[in-house]
């Protein structure tokens, strides 16, 4: 009865993902899968949320998807196609040459990210003289003026170095960085974090008015459901480095149907319910070199029950786009099937 | 009404800035608190609520006299530290303790969860000898639902979780049973699943042991699971005031209503109208006239150029420092 | 530097790993086995009184004298044996003079700051830039060149290095929150001295003393060659001198003069090596991912292989 289903099956999504697997090899011991069999896709003009914990392997998601895992990082299985092109079968010059200019990142913590002695102008031009023809330097320096005009920074600015800037404004040159080349998609990793929530505030509604004007696809990894539920279409829960729950992002907050997201959902305060009771998830995500034989969260799910310490569930579809990896889904829809 | 544990009157914290001229007093300052007051009960835990460079963490370590007040008085237990010499302080830092947010940092990586634990013990010469203070940080590390405790004591802080770090962090204030426990953003580098732990850890010390709490954070969405009460500050004063219920539900101050607004529901069908200020929180060296706020207020009219507002009580428990609120 | 959260645990196990450190410490071992045994090994006793014939002097090696013998017709072998005993003597005691005006001066000045720190590091500047050489030679010159008073010599100049490091590694040990919550808890600096600052510091020093016993160990030789030694002892540097003033080139007697070099660049090189062998070891972070066993992980991402599950701002 379950086949992978593709959401939007109607149209020929931006990004596929297959199978993407990724391992951590270390001699001696076994390797971590930091990676199992993700499937997912993403369409023009979609954001999707990526949301797990540390550990859960969304960093590694990102890094495979840019092509720029460490050397103890193996694509093990999978395969990822951006349009027709099949990325795992790029050579590195043919990556890089599609690196920035399809596919750009925001990188988490823009004080680390930006060259504290170079300005910020001259860093965002960089980004643009790597990947593009930029022999017309009143070319360049208009489009790096136009950049910043994008992400609210004032182009005068344009020569002033990282440290005079503040940590939202260098959030948007990251952004503006990232925009260098016109990507299709951007990668966001954990854009806001360290940001105090009124430049989250500013950075998160900069994200979606430049997703409306430019039409890109976005990629928003993080740990923070709250920030998910304001900017996505459709959100990727991960855990333990696979799927745990992939549907829109109503269903997501409104109809979860993994105890993964049931649980992650009571541990976060609602402001709107100010003197609700916080839960929490009582133990720690799987050691990845050391994962337990059935479902990655059975040792942490309050609805755990025999099956699941023995095997590993499969995805199942709850509808055509809204997959879970529990076998409470195939339960409900046994019992359903029964009942009719 | 009884004293409160602690009462705070005009404190105000000034840093100087920019190299003094030789003999001349520095005529430039960073406003870092400025008069603020606040009374905080046994058993009660208030929420410090700011952005960054707002003054709620220069207040902390004002409080416990980590950094000397400019002006102003701390009554605690009746005595007023600020003006305390050393012996009154270190007598009353046994009372007054601090979790950092970073409970990576905060540990010393070279001694044992039960060599931190039992140090407080140490410094205050408070145990007698070593069963006594294992007997007693064994106590502290349960308290703080580390358990069983014996297991944990011969291990570094390298081997234990982020959630664990900060139990071993409370643990550590807990040995002293103190009256006055000041979080500073405990959860901020936790991962959501575990935040919800320590908040949940710091609701109960508060009701089961009475400890008043200080909760300091930049994120409203955590208050409500620890505080009763919650005053939001915005460039070294106090603009608001209140029970969790008022503040959250009702806000006044529009600087209140901004940041609520803005703080993400987990649900997309409560998205709601943000309020979302634009620019940053202004030079604390050069501040603006009038409200301090002005500059950034939607709805501030020409008067809050010139007049600061004080805090002034609206009506049950609540206070705003806006000249506004009748019009509202 | 930053100090592993490991501890000192492991310090020996990760220093055995690294082959250069080894080098080094057997390197030393030997050195100080000979400085130990000299009396047992020596084939000959340099102190003995000897009436020396002519033919003797700088007779070339052969059974009778492996290495030789120099300009009084001693043994060169016996003298090289013996004079590690001065030569490390020196580089143990100055150097220890050394690290702890340096170290006391550095975590003073790094911890209390201010004027205080203003003060400490002015003078250490001075003395930084005055050139040690020319000044140690003056100050031997003038008082009796004894070996005690090379020793205070050598060690009391040789400290600036040692001062300014520590001063950094305390300055950055300071800021560290864990400090900030000893004092919230009402410790005293005394205490957060012994039991923060300095824990964390001696890494640093450990390798510094190391380094700082082959300066010594050179300043000494020195000042030797330069006719400033022990008239009383032989270390290798008086041999240099001897052989240098009193033609041991003229004579074509290199054994002379290579012996006592040899001896100088083996201890000096495996102090060095013993030296890297130990910063690496004090601070895997260095080479290796703290959970990996093998050096090829070293670019392995933490946050995936950590079973740790924290958020932290910017661990990418």
């Amino acid at each position: 009865m379950m086949t992978e289903v593709t959401p939007h099956a109607h149209k020929q999504p931006l990004l596929e993902v297959k199978r993407l697997s990724v391992d951590y090899v270390d001699p001696s011991q076994p390797p971590a899968q930091a990676l199992r069999d993700l499937t997912f896709t993403l369409h023009r003009g979609e954001a999707l949320g990526v949301v797990g914990e540390s550990g859960c392997g969304k960093s590694t998601l990102m890094l495979a998807l840019m092509r720029l895992l460490p050397a103890a990082g193996r694509i093990v299985g999978g395969s990822v196609r951006l349009d027709d092109i099949e990325l795992l079968a790029l050579s590195e010059r043919e990556m890089a040459a599609l690196r920035w200019k399809r596919l750009a990142m925001i990188f988490q913590g823009a004080m680390n990210a930006l060259n504290p002695v170079r300005t910020v102008g001259d860093q965002i031009a960089e980004a643009i003289r790597l990947h593009e023809d930029a022999s017309d330097a009143r070319a360049l320096d208009r489009r790096v003026g136009e950049l910043l005009d994008l992400v609210g920074i004032a182009a005068s600015r344009r020569n002033q170095y990282p440290f005079q800037y503040s940590g939202g404004m260098r959030q948007r040159a990251m952004i503006a960085m990232a925009l260098a080349c016109s990507p299709d998609i951007v990668i966001a990793d954990e854009p806001t974090t360290a940001l105090d929530v009124m430049i989250q505030a500013q950075i998160l509604q900069l994200l979606a008015d430049l997703r409306r004007q430019l039409n890109l696809s976005i990629l928003l990894v993080t740990h923070d459901l709250g920030i998910v539920a304001e900017l996505c279409d459709r959100v990727l829960v991960m855990y333990g480095g696979a799927l745990a729950e992939y549907a829109g992002v109503d269903a997501i907050y409104n109809a979860p149907a993994h105890p993964y997201t049931q649980e992650l959902l009571k541990a976060f305060p609602d402001p709107t319910r100010p003197l609700q009771r916080l839960a929490s998830i009582p133990g720690s995500p799987p050691r990845l070199n050391d994962l337990p034989p059935g479902c990655r969260f059975a040792p942490r799910c309050p609805q755990v029950f025999d099956r699941c310490h023995l095997t590993p569930p499969r995805v199942y579809a709850i509808t055509s786009d809204h997959l879970a990896s529990c076998f409470l889904v195939e339960t409900q829809q046994t019992r359903g099937a029964r009942h009719e | 009404m009884n004293e409160p544990l602690l009462r705070v009157r005009g404190l105000r914290k000034l840093f100087p800035v920019g190299r003094r001229a030789l003999g001349r007093a520095p005529d430039q300052f960073v406003h870092a608190v400025d008069d603020v007051g606040l009374d905080l009960a046994a058993g009660e835990a208030l929420a410090l609520v700011g952005e960054s460079g707002c003054g709620k963490s220069t207040l902390a370590l004002t409080l416990l006299g980590l950094e000397t007040a400019t002006a102003g008085s701390i009554h605690f237990e009746g005595n007023d530290l600020a003006a305390a010499p050393a012996s009154v302080w270190k007598a009353a830092r046994r009372h007054i303790q601090m979790i950092f947010q970073d409970p990576y940092e905060s540990l010393n990586p070279l001694m044992t969860v039960g060599e931190i634990v039992a140090e407080p013990l140490h410094v205050h010469k408070l145990a007698p000898n070593a069963a006594e203070r294992r007997r007693r940080s064994v106590a502290a590390l349960e308290d703080a639902g580390l358990k069983p405790a014996e297991h944990f004591l011969a291990r570094f802080p390298h081997e234990l979780s982020g959630g664990q770090r900060q139990r071993v962090a409370i643990a550590a204030a807990l040995v002293l049973e103190p009256r006055l426990l000041v979080a500073d953003e405990p959860v901020s580098m936790l991962d959501v699943s575990i935040r919800a732990e320590i908040l949940n850890l710091l609701a109960d010390l508060k009701m089961r042991r009475s400890i008043a709490v200080l909760f300091i954070t930049h994120d409203l969405g955590t208050v409500s699971a620890v505080a009763d009460r919650i005053a939001v500050m915005y460039l070294g004063r106090i603009v608001e005031m209140g029970t969790v219920q008022e503040v959250m539900t009702a806000p006044r101050h529009p600087y209140t209503q901004a940041l609520l607004s803005v703080v993400p529901a987990p649900n997309p069908r409560l998205r709601r109208q943000h309020i979302i200020l634009q620019g940053e929180t202004p030079d604390p060296v050069k501040l603006p006239t009038g409200c301090r706020f002005h500059p950034r207020c939607p709805v501030a009219v020409e008067r809050c150029r010139t007049i600061d507002p004080p805090l002034q009580t609206i009506g049950g428990t609540q206070a705003a420092a806006c000249i506004r609120l009748d019009e509202a | 530097m930053e100090t592993t959260a490991a501890g000192y645990r492991g310090v020996w196990a990760r220093l055995r790993r690294n082959p250069m450190g080894m080098i080094g410490l057997i390197m030393l071992v030997v050195a100080i086995g000979v400085a130990v045994l000299a009396p047992w090994i020596s084939p000959y006793d340099p102190h003995a009184v000897t009436r020396v014939n002519i033919l003797d002097i700088y007779q070339p090696p052969s059974p009778a004298h492996w290495f030789g013998t120099d300009d009084a017709g001693r043994d060169v072998l016996s003298n090289f044996l013996y004079g590690a005993r001065v030569s490390l003597t020196v580089g143990f005691f100055a150097s220890f003079i050394s690290v702890t005006v340096g170290g006391l001066i550095g975590i003073s000045a790094g911890f209390l700051g201010g004027r205080t720190e203003g003060i400490l590091m002015r003078f250490t500047d001075i003395m930084l830039v005055i050139p040690d050489l020319p000044l140690a030679v003056v100050i031997v010159a003038l008082t009796k060149p004894s070996l005690t008073n090379i020793i205070l010599v050598i060690g009391l100049l040789g400290w600036t290095g040692t001062a300014r490091l520590v001063r950094a590694q305390t300055l950055s040990v300071k800021q560290r929150k864990f400090v900030v919550r000893a004092r919230a808890i009402g410790a005293g600096n005394s205490y957060i001295i012994r039991r923060h600052i300095f824990p964390l510091v001696l890494p640093l020093i450990v390798v510094n003393t190391v380094l700082v016993i082959s300066l010594a160990i050179l300043n000494e030789s020195t000042l030797s060659f330069l006719g400033l030694g022990d008239p009383a002892t032989l270390s290798w540097g008086q041999m240099l001198n001897y052989a240098f003033t009193r033609g041991a080139m003229s004579a074509g007697a290199w054994w002379a003069l290579v012996v006592p070099g040899f001896g100088i660049v083996w201890v000096v090189l495996s102090c060095t090596l013993l030296g890297q062998g130990l910063e690496q070891a004090l601070n895997p972070r260095l080479t290796t991912h703290h959970l990996a066993a093998d050096r090829t992980l070293k670019n392995l991402p933490r946050w995936e292989l950590e079973p740790t599950p924290v958020e932290q701002a910017g661990n990418v």
